[in-house]
């Protein structure tokens, strides 16, 4: 090294090694950017944070269903089937009933069923807010049923505000 | 094995790996981990591996300014600048913030895209021509991908929260328009599988680009498509109880974990993939979405011909100017005759 803090190695002179300086730079943008980016991503998730949020809580209690004996008291697939299903198999009963006037609906176990969301589904789960709508709205699902099916549940209070909508 | 065969089948396996490992986990018990250890464990990888590299990135000094010019920059008063002008050629942090939205909302430099081609000539049939022409496949390939998949995780909010954004479910609604299918169809979904397996169509298709594609660019892509099919297989085909799906993506949220019973594997596969991209992303390519923010030849006005800009690396330098030479020698410069500037 020469008096001037220049060192020589075999390539010749060189001026001393850069000394960068350990900062970060831009600090004020790059923490804001940051900041920005981690409330974007978590703030969906404050408002619950720690909280227990009760999960759906579908009723089978109705009048229908506590009519049947104790062993009756089945759907027409099994209840694992439905929860994950039950949109496929009305799906394809209207497919049957709208395009081949076919009512007839015959689960794994072979029993016989009137394929009708009105007039077998909603016979025993006659209670749409209790039961439909408990998942549904859990999940934020809005299924084009109640375009056309007829809630029970409307008829008797509020059939003017339900052709409203 | 070639080098292509190395750099695509080795990402290949890999996912189908992870696709195995979920499966055997999953049906080896082990719920617990695959539904709320490794979930955590990601986002704290990729909460942290992101800081971590944007502090070292901001760490690291611009010694030039290097704007890229793309545009007649600011210039004498009598030559106008349209607005074009000055987003291309930013003068100021406003228009700099300008380009760099262009940047980032609508991807402007992918819309530049050129191809170029050697094609035959037709005055010369013995010689070719080289044709460049605008190529906007890519950006169109590549902004279909970052929205469809930008507006389904938006839409995936509709499991950790409760009760869900109004937005998550007007966008639900609009992305589901069409009211095809039990599920309805969500159009971004579809969208997702199809720009990804485009981009990943003309990285193996191209001659030229399949020759710089590397596993790193093979992996995400291959993850992201295994994410998205095994998303859409998961809600139109091998259903599984979604209540059941929402109660562990809340209790993730609350941070009180809950693992119900009887949610279908595909399910743990699906997350378990989402897992691996969250804990890969600060490792991989895919840190271009920081990256663009650092980007100096895009966020840096093109003053530079009225600002200084210094190095961050210039310290004081040790001058050896003409006096200390003088100082040095000057009895000897007397005793030779040559002039000086002092005599003693």
């Amino acid at each position: 090294m020469d008096h001037n803090g220049n060192y020589k190695n075999e390539f010749g002179w060189f001026a001393d090694k850069p000394k960068v300086p350990k900062k970060l730079f831009n600090f004020k943008a790059v923490f804001i950017g940051v900041v920005i980016f981690v409330v974007l991503v978590t703030s969906p998730l404050w408002k619950n944070l720690g909280q227990i949020i009760p999960g759906p809580d579908p009723q089978l209690n109705t009048a229908a269903i506590m009519k049947l004996p104790e062993k009756d008291r089945t759907c027409v697939e099994s209840k694992e089937y439905m929860r994950a299903n039950h949109m496929l198999l009305l799906g394809e009963w209207r497919d049957e009933v709208v395009r081949d006037a076919n009512r007839d609906y015959v689960n794994s176990k072979g029993k016989k069923y009137l394929a009708s969301l009105s007039n077998n589904c909603m016979e025993c789960h006659s209670n749409k807010s209790q039961f439909c709508d408990q998942c549904h709205n859990y999940v934020a699902v809005v299924p084009n049923c109640w375009g056309c099916h007829w809630e029970k549940e409307k008829e008797k209070k509020q059939v003017a505000q339900s052709e409203a909508k | 094995m070639d080098f292509f065969k190395r750099h695509f089948l080795v990402p290949l396996i890999a996912v189908l790996g992870l696709v195995a490992l979920a499966y055997i986990g999953v049906k080896a018990d082990l719920t617990f981990v695959f539904g709320v250890v490794i979930p955590y464990l990601a986002v704290l990888i990729f909460f942290e591996g992101l800081i971590f590299r944007i502090i070292s990135w901001a760490r690291s000094p611009v010694p030039f300014k290097i704007p890229s010019t793309c545009a007649q920059g600011k210039s004498l008063p009598w030559i106008k600048r349209s607005l074009a002008d000055k987003l291309d050629n930013p003068e100021n942090r406003l228009q700099v913030f300008g380009r760099m939205a262009l940047e980032i909302l609508t991807f402007r430099s992918l819309f530049r895209n050129t191809r170029s081609e050697l094609q035959p000539n037709q005055e010369k049939p013995e010689d070719s021509r080289l044709i460049h022409w605008s190529y906007k496949w890519l950006w169109l390939g590549a902004i279909a991908f970052h929205y469809a998949f930008l507006i389904v995780i938006l839409r995936h909010i509709r499991f950790f929260t409760q009760p869900v954004p109004h937005f998550v479910t007007a966008l639900a609604e609009a992305d589901g328009f069409v009211q095809f299918y039990i599920p309805t169809v969500y159009l971004t979904g579809v969208l997702l599988v199809v720009a990804v397996t485009y981009l990943l169509a003309r990285r193996l298709y191209t001659p030229t680009l399949r020759y710089i594609s590397l596993a790193a660019d093979y992996f995400p892509l291959l993850l992201i498509m295994a994410i998205g099919l095994s998303g859409i297989l998961m809600r139109y085909f091998y259903k599984v109880d979604i209540a059941a799906v929402k109660q562990l993506a809340v209790g993730l949220a609350t941070l009180r974990p809950v693992v119900p019973d009887g949610i279908g594997v595909i399910f743990y596969i699906h997350l378990f993939l989402v897992c691996v991209l969250f804990a890969y992303f600060p490792f991989s390519k895919l840190m271009h979405a920081p990256g663009v923010f650092f980007s100096p030849s895009r966020n840096t006005a093109g003053d530079n011909r009225w600002k200084l800009h210094v190095n961050p690396w210039n310290y004081p330098v040790k001058f050896h100017d003409y006096m200390h030479q003088e100082d040095d020698y000057r009895e000897a410069m007397i005793e030779a005759g040559l002039p000086v500037e002092k005599e003693k």
